[in-house]
């Protein structure tokens, strides 16, 4: 993409990044003693962050397509998070639920971890880089056999 | 009558909130109103975790990272803006630096798998637990249910083993 972006957007981007991690942080979920708190039933909170965070976006992807065409900073049409589903989202879901589990980091956490003075968190952002980074050379590796000729005949 | 309940005492613990609710409930809505101001602004639902995938494609010519160069800036400033505003808490609430007590391997090899799981099942806790669902995104559901069930029994199983923290 070149075209030129509005001046506000980078800005509009660090704000809604700064109230994303606030809230990541005040919710405690950037630590992941009370992540682990919650899968080992010792604190019911995490589906009050998940959950609430996602009533709030709900409502303005409910109501935005309804009240204008498009947003104002980038022209792109409002629309939901929509992504195919395939086996990829159960088999990707299950190795991210293993690491989560085993960790009680996620990547959203893992940034807000560092900014409340977490360096023990670099291991885990350390490990999310390796990770998507063998995950892209695999896939990467696996598109190029695809769509490489059939030497069959 | 009573030994029911006991058993059922050590699922359901005594204080179900030990931290208060509102600590969630609050920072759930800001999570949200985070993810709100910039779909109103430029109508993109962010999520978290495509921002390793974005980033790694400044340093790799990997195919797989070159559909992401479009987002990679704004990523960064988003990622930026998400520890900036956990540092803005730290100041005003925590007082002092916070750090975890769970050991680097669970950390690292946690970290390793979150980071593979996440970029092959389409999102994070973020993507899809918050935009995903907040979308009513079919996928996304799945894919909450699916890491949401297994995290539990990972980390259930890994306290059975007695590792702690």
């Amino acid at each position: 993409m070149t075209r030129n972006r509005h001046p506000l957007f980078m800005p509009l981007i660090l704000v809604g990044g700064l109230i994303f991690g606030f809230g990541l942080a005040y919710s405690h979920m950037a630590r992941p003693e009370v992540v682990l708190d919650f899968l080992q039933f010792d604190d019911f909170g995490l589906p009050f962050v998940m959950f609430g965070a996602a009533i709030v976006s709900g409502i303005a992807f409910a109501v935005m397509p309804r009240i204008r065409d498009g947003a104002p900073l980038t022209g792109d049409r409002y629309e939901r998070r929509l992504k195919p589903f395939d086996r990829n989202v159960l088999i990707g879901g299950a190795i991210f639920g293993v690491g989560w589990g085993l960790s009680g980091i996620c990547p959203g956490a893992a940034y807000a971890s560092l900014g409340i003075g977490n360096v023990t968190i670099l291991w885990a952002l350390v490990g999310m880089f390796a990770g998507a980074y063998l995950q892209g050379v695999w896939r990467s590796k696996r598109s190029a056999a695809e769509s490489a000729p059939a030497g069959a005949d | 009558m009573l030994a029911e309940l006991v058993a059922l005492g050590q699922v359901v613990p005594a204080e179900p909130f030990p931290n208060g609710i509102s600590r969630y409930a609050i920072g759930g809505l800001l999570v949200g109103l985070g993810a709100v101001v910039i779909y109103l602004g430029t109508g993109i639902a962010a999520g978290a975790s495509t921002f390793l995938e974005s980033t790694l494609s400044y340093v790799s010519d990997q195919s797989r990272f070159k559909q992401y160069r479009a987002s990679r800036d704004w990523r960064v400033v988003f990622t930026l803006g998400i520890i900036l505003g956990a540092a803005v808490y730290a100041v005003v609430w925590q007082g002092s630096t916070w750090t975890t007590d769970v050991q680097p391997w669970r950390l690292l090899i946690g970290g390793v798998l979150v980071g593979i799981g996440t970029r092959v099942g389409k999102g994070c806790t973020s993507g899809h637990g918050v935009c995903g669902v907040g979308s009513a995104s079919r996928t996304s559901i799945v894919g909450v249910i699916t890491f949401l069930t297994v995290a539990i029994v990972t980390a259930q199983f890994v306290q059975a083993m007695g590792v702690s923290p």
